[in-house]
């Protein structure tokens, strides 16, 4: 994908705990546990050959998800890759994020005034602190896949190309002026 | 030799007077008379071992007296109560062996030191939990998880504020007279700095005069503010809060000389509790009752 090419790295973060944590643990719990499984994903990502990359962070094998823990791993990753120094170029997407992880990812993410992409079981959706339009724009996009740069405020309206870039700094999206935007989760598919 | 008398039930809502009679004056050796125990929660066996910990700080280990009925010694062997309670008393514990898998109690009095505790603690509650919270109390399949997330929270407490070790336990029990229900109780207590302390260096010149025991509780326990500047820490306590309001229950923390709580329309204590004797650390108090209907 020229206009938005990334690597897709798939993370399994219930083997990170176990291999870097806590053997036969499938326990995502307490802030030094959290803080070993973000920096393990971080080491990933540097490891990458090469950036943009988008990480699907799959928390299918994971059995509890404490406060502290999706704090470290969902808020301080966002968090880190949201901000201008960020030491690599990377986007997000979350798995698994079921009944069991989703109300401690919820309030983590209200906490920071974050947003993610999850897959909640019926396909992806945003997540956290998000405006209505926000939202309506990220669930556009998300429908379409791409959408080139002189289609954007047609599909999306004449707020449409602005609120794309807000998605875009929040890294809910991948945005350039001249190639248009992309849904993370098209990005993860088709890399 | 100072002789502190265990009342007959002790149990999160008489702890006060334990509290009063093991923090009066006085010197030389202690003896924790519980001959006459008859009736004791896992907040009642915390304050024991907390009491007899802060007693031991005067340079003679106490004893205990334990209980002369048969059924409340062997709960409290089932409950783990003598193997914490052998390194801190220095006699009448510490010669029963607990079987390993005590059937019957949700989680026995465990020392939570290190993180891995916490793990521990989590791992060896989702086997038990999960019966006596849907079976018994009548909470969706899904409760275990918030449960254990609850416990690995309070735990944390211990080791990210206290700077010190403490002890959780957890039993279900039929509050029959009491409330017509059955109630699962979570007791965790330590004997470190304490919120007022914790937080002092971080909050107490923006409270000014008003800066205290209650000031403190109210700063974490309402706000959510630690001593950490993150914006991330804080919240174990404002999520235990609002899991523990979703099921009607008591959550309360006492620390210093102030206990605050939550409490739901069943209970007639306080929000704010004042005066009350100083308690060196923390001691926090969840109950969960069956749901009705």
């Amino acid at each position: 994908m020229r206009e938005a090419p990334a690597l897709r790295l798939t993370i399994d973060v219930g083997s990170i705990l176990r291999v870097a944590v806590a053997p036969a643990c499938p326990d995502l719990v307490t802030r030094p546990t959290g803080r070993a499984v973000r920096k393990a994903i971080e080491a990933r990502i540097a490891r990458a050959v090469r950036a943009p990359s988008v990480s699907l962070i799959d928390f299918t094998h994971v059995r509890i998800l404490d406060f502290s823990c999706a704090d470290e791993v969902v808020a301080k990753l966002l968090a880190r890759y949201q901000r201008h120094d960020r030491p690599r170029e990377a986007f997000f997407l979350f798995r698994a994020v079921g009944d069991i992880h989703l109300h401690a990812v919820e309030q983590v993410l209200g906490r920071h005034g974050l947003a993610a992409v999850c897959d909640l079981g019926a396909g992806y959706d945003l997540l956290g602190s998000v405006t209505a339009e926000e939202r309506t724009a990220w669930r556009a996009l998300e429908l379409r896949g791409r959408i080139g740069p002189g289609r954007l405020a047609v599909e999306l309206g004449e707020r449409g190309v602005p609120v794309i870039r807000e998605l875009a700094g929040r890294r809910l999206a991948w945005y350039c002026s001249t190639a248009g935007a992309c849904a993370i989760s098209a990005m993860a598919r088709n890399p | 030799m100072r002789v502190i008398e265990v009342p007959p039930s002790l149990d999160y809502r008489n702890v006060e007077d334990l509290c009063s009679r093991a923090g009066a004056a006085g010197a030389g050796p202690v003896l924790f008379d519980a001959r006459r125990l008859r009736w004791i929660d896992p907040n009642g066996m915390l304050l024991l071992l907390a009491a007899g910990e802060v007693a031991a700080r005067s340079g003679t280990a106490p004893r205990i007296s334990l209980p002369a009925a048969q059924d409340v010694t062997d709960y409290l062997d089932r409950m783990g109560f003598h193997q914490a309670a052998s390194s801190i008393f220095r006699s009448g514990v510490g010669r029963r062996r607990r079987p390993r898998q005590a059937s019957d109690v949700l989680l026995e009095i465990t020392p939570v030191t290190t993180n891995s505790d916490v793990h521990d603690v989590v791992d060896r509650v989702q086997a038990r939990a999960g019966a006596i919270l849907s079976r018994t109390l009548h909470y969706p399949a899904s409760a275990v998880v918030q449960f254990s997330v609850i416990l690995s929270e309070v735990c944390q407490n211990i080791i990210e504020h206290a700077e010190a070790p403490g002890w959780v336990a957890a039993q279900a029990y039929n509050w029959r007279k009491r409330l017509g229900r059955h109630v699962a109780v979570i007791a965790v207590s330590d004997l470190g700095c304490g919120f007022r302390a914790s937080l002092e260096a971080e909050h107490a010149a923006r409270f000014g005069d008003r800066w205290g025991d209650a000031t403190a509780l109210e700063a974490a326990f309402l706000l959510g503010l630690t001593r950490f500047a993150d914006t991330g820490r804080g919240q174990g306590i404002q999520q235990i809060r609002k899991q523990v309001g979703r099921w009607n229950g008591i959550l309360s923390i006492r620390s210093g000389t102030v206990r605050i709580a939550d409490t739901p329309d069943w209970s007639s204590r306080p929000p704010l509790e004042e005066g009350l004797t100083h308690f060196p650390g923390s001691q926090i108090n969840i109950i969960l009752p069956e749901r009705a209907g």
